[in-house]
């Protein structure tokens, strides 16, 4: 790194500690194509484009360390470089993403569901604390059970616990081969069949579904990736379940970008009044029945993500957060129409949960022995 | 293994007796007769975890046999602010489960129902004193199994794998526990049930469940786990490659995963370790070599075949002198049967021995092996290398005779030099054992004092009055003072006599 990545944690400790005195939370900021995700606010920003950089990256080993306000697209370079894959899929939502801000945003790609979500996938931070305290947790190697693993609370945690500095996370080799099958059937069916083929040594890595919630045929796309032979063989096995076709690899690498970047119909053309709805769910959840969705739903992670446009009021919230809490899982308001009061809550509270009340003091707690002066308080996570 | 050389001397007789009748009298409504124990010859089994050396006798053992009562438990302890060690099935080798001896051990052993399997979402929902192997065991007729895979398998429970993050041979390919537990339902010190994760891909507010993991019994009693489990591979085959140069190992396995292959395991043994292990198992090793690679390859046929030829390539690159696939299946776990047996055989060498536990990366294997060999000149005594080479997880095993307590102290010294090099290589001072008591110094040169107040802050936040486990994993500030003191004059710590844990 440059003299200047001292210069920059000076100026953010700077930064933290005048926050401490005046009282004022800082709203920390990557390259902002998150900041319509989580609850507003309208605090001071700071700003972590300015430490930027890769620090080490040595694929043998696995893992890449980078400077929180890295752009992710010179990360995915450096990977692609050497044939290697951040595993859960970045999606870009903009061109200036920052790798802090997709660690604190923890969301995950379509591989998520053979791949693992993103925190699997943190081994060490360096962080910022509430105090200004300049302070490392985890490391670089695979496996480390020294001292709390502080590093991967930060996932999910929406720069609401300290500002990230620099993390390292595992990366993986490139699939050797892939493979894209589509055909048309029931949700029942496809939730009941892509449940069945993960329980099978089978190399299914993604699953989307795309119809109406009240029934009829969709469309079911799966990906397959892994080893040539592999995939090669599970071609005519899954193929021949469901009359599939294999789709031209062009065609199937621009619709899985396009499901993660949330660029297909079914997510786009938000009505101004209407809210981006995002359901997490265990396994086991069949068909639900969304009343009030307008237009297609899409079903992702065999089933366990589920996405669905509606009205964006508190009674279709409500009754949405019920319906996902009643099969064990829990709702967001992810993406909001223009005429939406960006004031409203857009996650499951702990205390909605059942068995989670308790820990909405430990949470607080936590909070605060991380940043006591509640600087990092933004509620962009409640 | 290890002698028991550190009884620490009991407080004031008297103010432990009546603390003593005082807990059981509370507890005794609480649990059936046989449940609690504070009898010093019934509780004597509870003294130490598989890291012998460290023992004390508690106040009192008690074995609920419901979640329930280990509400109850933790609300009666709480009141009269009794701390308490939970305990799996004791085979921790850090000491993290000894004993307070103002404290209640809780034993988790009779919690051991597999309370549901379901093949469909792939989940199995146990309490915490079912064993890691009994989890395959139980769904083996599915085609599914458990995937980390601790040596200790056969013996140690889920709950003490949740807490130690336990990994084994397949978790380079298929993650440590964290990777494959979805949720662990627990009870805070203060009685309250609470969930941490949940069966849908993430859950409300912070991620709890990634720090619970690995917290060595510190932050919540676990009573329940929902694991994940995998799809049985079709095949399985192993190669078994020698190298007559330690530093040529180490660089092939640096090789295989810079091929973008991810083995299902993959292992190393050095000579001496070879050695010991073919006398106990004869499985054919190739005693001439300085090291020997173990690479297994699973999953359908086809892939097994492409990858056993890909990593075949890559050893023979390295520099391999000889290389050996396995044609059956009995013939490959003829070829595991010296490393599975390794601690045992060790046994055989020595009166003791002391299991080390570092992480470094993979590039630094040959680095830290070589001055192991240095350490084993300066300290004289011998140290057997095998460990999970894929991950640059070591387990180096110091040979001693534990009937000599200067021998002993010799032997953690050379433990601790080797924790401090790993740390200087980039590593960790524990890749799946925790620090428990026994690493508790060396806590203190990898952590520096803000990191040390924040794991403090992160235990307060579960445990406010620090009473679950409160004398594991994290040094006080004061320790790390004296510690610190304590190593900078000369390599050797003054006062060996002295109780340091
Ligand atoms: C490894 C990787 C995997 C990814 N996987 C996915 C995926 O699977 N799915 C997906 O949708 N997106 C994924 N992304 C992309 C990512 O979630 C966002 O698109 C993008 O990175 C957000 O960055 P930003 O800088 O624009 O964030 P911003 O919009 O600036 O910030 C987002 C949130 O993070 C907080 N924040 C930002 N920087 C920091 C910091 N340094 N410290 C603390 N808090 C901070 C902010 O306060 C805000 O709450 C991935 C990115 C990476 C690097
Ligand atoms: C021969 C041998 C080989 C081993 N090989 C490996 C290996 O390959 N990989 C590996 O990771 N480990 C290994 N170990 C170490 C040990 O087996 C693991 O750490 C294991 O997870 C401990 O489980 P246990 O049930 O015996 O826990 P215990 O030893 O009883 O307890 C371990 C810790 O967990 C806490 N704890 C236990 N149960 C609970 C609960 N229900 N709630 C809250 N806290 C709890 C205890 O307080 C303690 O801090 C080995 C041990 C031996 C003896």
């Amino acid at each position: 790194m440059s003299a200047s990545s001292n210069t920059n944690i000076d100026l953010f400790q700077e930064q933290i500690l005048a926050a401490v005195k005046n009282k004022t939370p800082l709203s920390i900021q990557g390259g902002g194509t998150k900041s319509w995700y989580g609850n507003a606010n309208s605090y001071a920003k700071l700003d972590t484009r300015t430490y930027s950089g890769i620090l080490e990256y040595q694929p043998e080993e696995l893992v890449i360390t980078a400077c929180a306000g890295t752009p992710l697209k010179e990360i995915e370079a450096a990977l692609a470089d050497k044939n290697q894959v951040l595993a859960f899929e970045p999606p870009h939502f903009g061109d200036s993403a920052t790798f802090g801000g997709a660690i604190a945003a923890g969301l995950a790609g379509p591989g998520r569901i053979s791949a693992g979500n993103l925190r699997d996938f943190v081994l060490g931070a360096r962080i910022l604390d509430g105090k200004g305290q300049d302070l490392s947790f985890g490391g670089k190697v695979m496996k480390n059970v020294a001292g709390y693993d502080v590093s991967r609370l930060l996932p999910g945690s929406m720069g609401t616990l300290s500002l990230l500095l620099e993390a390292s996370v595992k990366v993986l080799p490139r699939p050797a081969a892939t493979a894209s099958l589509r055909c048309n059937i029931t949700q029942a069916r496809a939730l009941q069949l892509l449940n069945e083929w993960a329980g099978q040594p089978l190399p299914l890595s993604a699953s989307c579904w795309i119809g109406s919630s009240i029934g009829g045929d969709g469309e079911l796309t799966i990906r397959l990736a892994g080893a040539a032979a592999a995939v090669k063989a599970a071609i005519p096995i899954m193929g021949a379940a469901v009359n599939a076709s294999e789709l031209e690899p062009q065609l199937a690498s621009d619709f899985w970008a396009a499901l993660r970047e949330q660029q297909l119909a079914v997510f786009s053309n938000l009505n101004s009044d209407e809210t981006l709805y995002r359901l997490a769910l265990p396994a086991a959840c069949g068909t639900l029945a969304f009343e009030n969705a307008h237009g297609d739903i899409a079903l992702e992670w065999h089933g366990q993500q589920r996405w669905l446009k509606a009205l964006g009021d508190d009674a279709t919230f409500t009754s949405i957060k019920a319906l996902a809490s009643a099969h064990g899982g829990h709702a967001t308001r992810f993406k909001q129409g223009s005429n939406i009061d960006p004031g409203k809550q857009r996650f499951t509270l702990l205390s909605e949960q059942v068995h989670s009340t308790a820990l909405e003091a430990v949470q607080a707690r936590l909070r605060t022995a991380f940043d006591p002066a509640g600087i990092f308080a933004t509620s962009r996570l409640p | 293994m290890i002698p028991m050389n550190m009884v620490t001397p009991p407080p004031e007789l008297a103010a432990i007796t009546a603390l003593q009748s005082k807990l059981v009298s509370a507890l005794r409504p609480i649990l059936p007769e046989h449940a609690l124990l504070w009898e010093p010859e019934d509780t004597i089994p509870y003294e130490c975890d598989g890291l012998a050396a460290y023992r004390r006798m508690p106040l009192a053992v008690a074995l609920p046999e419901t979640e329930e009562q280990v509400v109850q438990i933790l609300k009666t302890c709480f009141a009269m602010q009794v701390p308490i060690v939970p305990r799996g099935s004791g085979t921790g080798l850090s000491g993290g489960a000894m004993p307070i001896s103002q404290g209640l051990v809780l034993s988790l052993a009779k919690l051991k129902k597999i309370i549901n399997i379901d093949p469909f979402t792939r989940t199995a929902v146990v309490q915490p004193g079912v064993r890691n192997l009994a989890i395959s065991e139980a769904v083996a007729h599915l085609g599914l199994y458990y995937a980390p895979d601790p040596s200790s398998q056969i013996a140690c429970s889920i709950g003490g794998n949740v807490n130690e993050n336990s990994g084994g041979v397949h978790c380079l390919k298929y993650g440590l526990t964290l990777h494959n537990v979805l949720k662990v339902r627990g009870i805070l010190m203060s009685g309250e049930i609470v969930e941490f994760g949940s069966l849908a891909p993430d859950s409300p507010g912070l991620d709890l469940l990634a720090i619970v993991m690995g917290s060595e019994g510190m932050l919540a009693v676990v009573t329940e786990v929902t694991v994940k489990l995998v799809a049985k591979p079709k095949l399985a085959r192993v190669i078994m490659a020698s190298f007559d140069d330690i530093e040529k190992g180490a660089d092939a396995v640096a090789a295989i995963i810079a091929a973008g292959i991810i083995p299902a395991g993959l292992e190393m043994m050095d000579r001496a370790t070879t050695r010991a292990v073919e006398e106990f198992v004869h499985a054919g090793y190739d005693l001439e070599a300085e090291t020997i690679l173990l690479c297994e390859s699973d999953g359908t046929p086809e892939e097994v075949a492409e990858e056993i030829e890909r990593m075949t390539k890559v050893l023979e690159q390295a520099g391999a002198s000889g290389i050996q696939i396995s044609q059956n299946e009995a013939e490959r776990l003829k070829f595991w049967s010296g490393r599975k047996n390794a601690f045992p055989a060790a046994g055989r060498l020595a009166a003791d021995y002391y299991c080390m536990d570092g992480t470094i990366p993979r590039r630094n294997i040959g680095t830290l092996l070589r001055r192991i060999q240095g350490m084993e000149k300066k300290y004289g005594l011998a140290c057997l290398n095998v460990f999970h080479a894929g991950d640059g997880n070591m387990h180096p095993l110091i040979l001693f005779n534990g009937a000599d307590q200067e021998e002993w102290h010799r032997a953690e010294e050379f433990g601790t030099e080797i924790l401090e090099a790993c740390v200087e290589l980039d590593g960790t001072i524990t890749g799946e054992h925790g620090v428990g008591i026994e690493k508790i110094n060396s806590m203190c040169v990898q952590f520096g004092e803000g990191e040390r107040e924040s794991f403090w802050g992160v235990k307060s936040a579960f445990d406010p009055e620090r009473l679950l486990n409160p004398d594991k994993a994290i040094p006080t500030l004061n320790r790390c003072a004296e510690y610190g003191r304590m190593r900078i004059s000369g390599g050797n710590l003054p006062h060996p006599e002295l109780e340091r844990f």
